[in-house]
């Protein structure tokens, strides 16, 4: 009896020990996990590591007695090799939080390692609205855009503009299945005709062939459901075959600023496209992007993932810091940054709904006329604005298991 | 059956890329018996050449299509007397190792630098526009690629099979030390044409950054597709690599046409399929 009494007050003992160690764990590992050699690498790469190293900066925490560690990974743009890389900091570098986690079929991999193992995920890279649909998480939050806001954007403008019959040029993964989907779901719903579509292999070099399809289907909109490298060829070569001259108006439905650059304006130029980030919107972009960009190894702008890099991670400190310590729990984290408002430089004002998807405006760009840019990186007018109660899936149509219905 | 022939037509001109590419590759491989795996480096340093010259110095597309091969040909010589030269005699893998390495890093420099997402390139006003064909629209400077890159072919074959420099040549890669007993510098030859076929490679990337971006990952995207070329056409053989370069275009064009999720893959299904048949590829001969 002595003994067993004697055990319990050294169990308690221990695990009031254990509490207060916890309380005061100011330790934070950040994962930059993203497509460092690839197509996509512009788009986040080497500046979403950047933008994390400025949210860490810019803080404060350190002053706080906090110790945070960012640490990068290439994923290659394949769900295997990031899932392997993820496993691997969650379990032994004991990885907090993942950032960017860009490219949609990667993304929906590590969701599901973050969800079993309890950590968080801000993707601000990946496209796919199932992310916070049907494959929603408590540990997830989808901070930059998503298939359903750029369908609905551009679509719902192209479709208003007199586009209303559509043929899709759609890269063969989950991406853009999805913005597909969406995009179709809009067009149809808004009194459009879908023709056609033609799934070409992500990473193409070559387009004419599926160009010459969509030609083919006189259809008045060619619909580019793919991302970087393959846009911009697809848009130059469409140029080449005439596709514009012939009367067919191309809709770019995934668009970055370095894909506009890398264009160069004389070919860009009069795309519309959907984003939430920009640097020149207003005072608060133009300070953080100027910063940004002057610590790039090309001088970039920052691109929206970039920012959305920065932005979420401005946001998670925050709430560490709230919550006086970290409690290596992702559910309790993530549970917590939905109940605080968003507020940064970069996206202004804003929410976390409670299927983790965050709230802001979305951003209908057009790209300026070479005589119209002032500068290097001038590239976008702005010719309208959704609000971000509007701009993104209601929750009426949600199938994600954490909406209450 | 309109569709069809722009399919068709549409093949041959990224055939053609294929056959620049794996023409210099058969080169290469025939003469020094080296698998270059930097070709696709050399490829992409092509177009950025082109893009340097234009941008840095002012200079066009036409002189480009010459002066870029020769500056990539002269690094390619480099390369060959510095490294490569080193292991003459040695096994396959280790040429093929080295050259790997040389295109990760070649890659990794100018990725550094210019970011994944490349850089645009105009296409000379001269070749601008296009010719309705009644059953597509064909742009100029398609069709120009086309018959410029045949005509290199064509005068690549007749140099290396038909003057007695390409006899030298064939015979130095048979016997060196009987090819020098006659007097011949062996060594220097293959200094040569190993830059021979750097600057086939290098003009392939100049007439591709009209089409494509220049971007630093624009040949290791296609490098793997030419090995299969090279392969299927015969290791080595040159007009082997030229007629498959042109077929598997076409091929890969009727793919992307009645199955396109297949397109990538289709070159490879073939290479396997010829492997087990011909192990020696379609026009190699038996070792």
């Amino acid at each position: 009896m002595k003994h067993r009494i004697s055990a319990l007050f050294l169990g308690t003992a221990l695990a009031l020990a254990a509490g207060s160690a916890l309380a005061q764990d100011k330790n934070v590992k950040i994962g930059v996990l993203t497509d460092n050699s690839g197509l996509y690498s512009d788009l986040g790469g080497a500046g979403s590591s950047l933008a994390a190293q400025m949210a860490v900066e810019d803080s404060g925490l350190a002053a706080k007695g906090w110790k945070i560690e960012i640490i990068s990974a290439d994923h290659q743009n394949k769900p295997d090799i990031a899932t392997t890389i993820a496993r691997q900091w969650i379990d032994v570098d004991k990885v907090d939080i993942f950032v960017d986690v860009l490219n949609s079929g990667v993304a929906l991999a590590v969701n599901n390692l973050v969800t079993e193992k309890n950590v968080v995920m801000i993707n601000t890279g990946a496209a796919t609205s199932d992310l916070t649909n049907a494959k929603c998480s408590p540990n997830t939050i989808h901070w930059v855009y998503d298939t359903y806001m750029l369908a609905n954007s551009t679509g719902q403008a192209l479709v208003k503009a007199g586009g209303d019959s559509w043929y899709f040029l759609t890269a063969d993964y989950a991406f853009g299945h999805a913005l597909e989907r969406d995009t179709a779901a809009v067009v149809t719903k808004s009194g459009g005709k879908v023709l056609g579509t033609v799934r070409h292999p992500l990473n193409s070099s070559d387009f004419s062939s599926f160009l010459l399809q969509a030609q083919a289907s006189k259809a008045k909109i060619v619909g580019m459901a793919n991302a970087g490298g393959d846009t911009t060829n697809t848009i130059k070569q469409a140029s080449e075959f005439g596709i514009v001259a012939g009367g067919q108006k191309l809709a770019g439905l995934l668009l970055f600023i370095n894909d506009v650059h890398s264009l160069g304006l004389k070919v860009a130029q009069g795309l519309s496209f959907t984003e939430t980030f920009y640097w020149d919107l207003n005072d608060g972009t133009r300070a953080f992007s100027k910063r940004f960009s002057e610590r790039m190894k090309n001088k970039a702008m920052p691109s929206m993932v970039q920012a959305g890099v920065y932005s979420g991670l401005v946001h998670y400190f925050k709430t560490i810091d709230a919550m006086g310590g970290n409690p290596r729990d992702g559910v309790k984290v993530v549970a917590k940054m939905k109940e605080m408002p968003t507020d940064d430089p970069l996206f202004g004002k804003g929410t976390i709904r409670v299927d983790g998807r965050k709230l802001h405006p979305a951003y209908l760009f057009e790209v300026k006329k070479p005589a119209e840019s002032k500068g290097p990186w001038d590239y976008y007018k702005l010719i309208g604005t959704t609000p971000a109660d509007q701009a993104f899936r209601p929750l009426s149509e949600s199938v994600c298991p954490l909406v209450k219905k | 059956m309109q569709a069809l022939y722009a399919q068709l037509l549409v093949g041959l001109i990224n055939g053609s890329f294929y056959a620049l590419l794996s023409l210099g590759l058969a080169v290469i491989f025939g003469m020094l018996n080296i698998i270059n795996f930097a070709h696709g480096a050399l490829y992409m340093m092509g177009a950025f050449c082109a893009y340097f010259l234009l941008n840095i110095a002012g200079i066009g597309y036409w002189p480009a299509l010459i002066i870029a091969p020769i500056l990539v040909g002269i690094f390619g010589m480099i390369l060959e007397r510095t490294m490569l030269q080193r292991l003459a005699g040695l096994d396959h893998l280790y040429g093929l190792l080295l050259t790997f390495g040389i295109a990760l890093i070649v890659q990794g420099v100018f990725q550094n630098y210019f970011g994944s997402s490349g850089l645009p390139y105009a296409i000379p006003e001269e070749l601008r526009g296009g010719i309705n064909l009644g059953f597509m629209f064909l742009p100029i400077y398609r069709g120009w690629v086309v018959v410029f890159s045949l005509v290199v072919c064509l005068a690549t074959w007749y140099l290396i099979e038909k003057t007695r420099l390409g006899a030298n040549l064939r015979a130095a890669t048979e016997n060196p030390t009987l090819v020098r007993a006659f007097g011949i510098n062996v060594p220097r030859m293959i200094t040569l044409t190993y830059g021979l076929g750097v600057g086939l490679a290098a003009l392939a990337g100049v007439l591709s950054a009209p089409i494509n971006q220049v971007r630093p990952l624009m040949g290791a995207d296609l490098i793997i597709v030419v090995f299969a070329v090279v392969v299927i056409g015969g290791m080595g053989s040159i007009l082997g690599s030229i007629i498959t370069g042109f077929s598997l275009g076409v091929i890969e064009g009727l793919t992307k046409y009645f199955y396109p999720e297949a397109s990538n893959t289709v070159v490879f299904v073939l290479m396997v399929l010829v492997l087990l048949v011909k192990p020696a590829g379609l026009t190699g001969r038996a070792a």
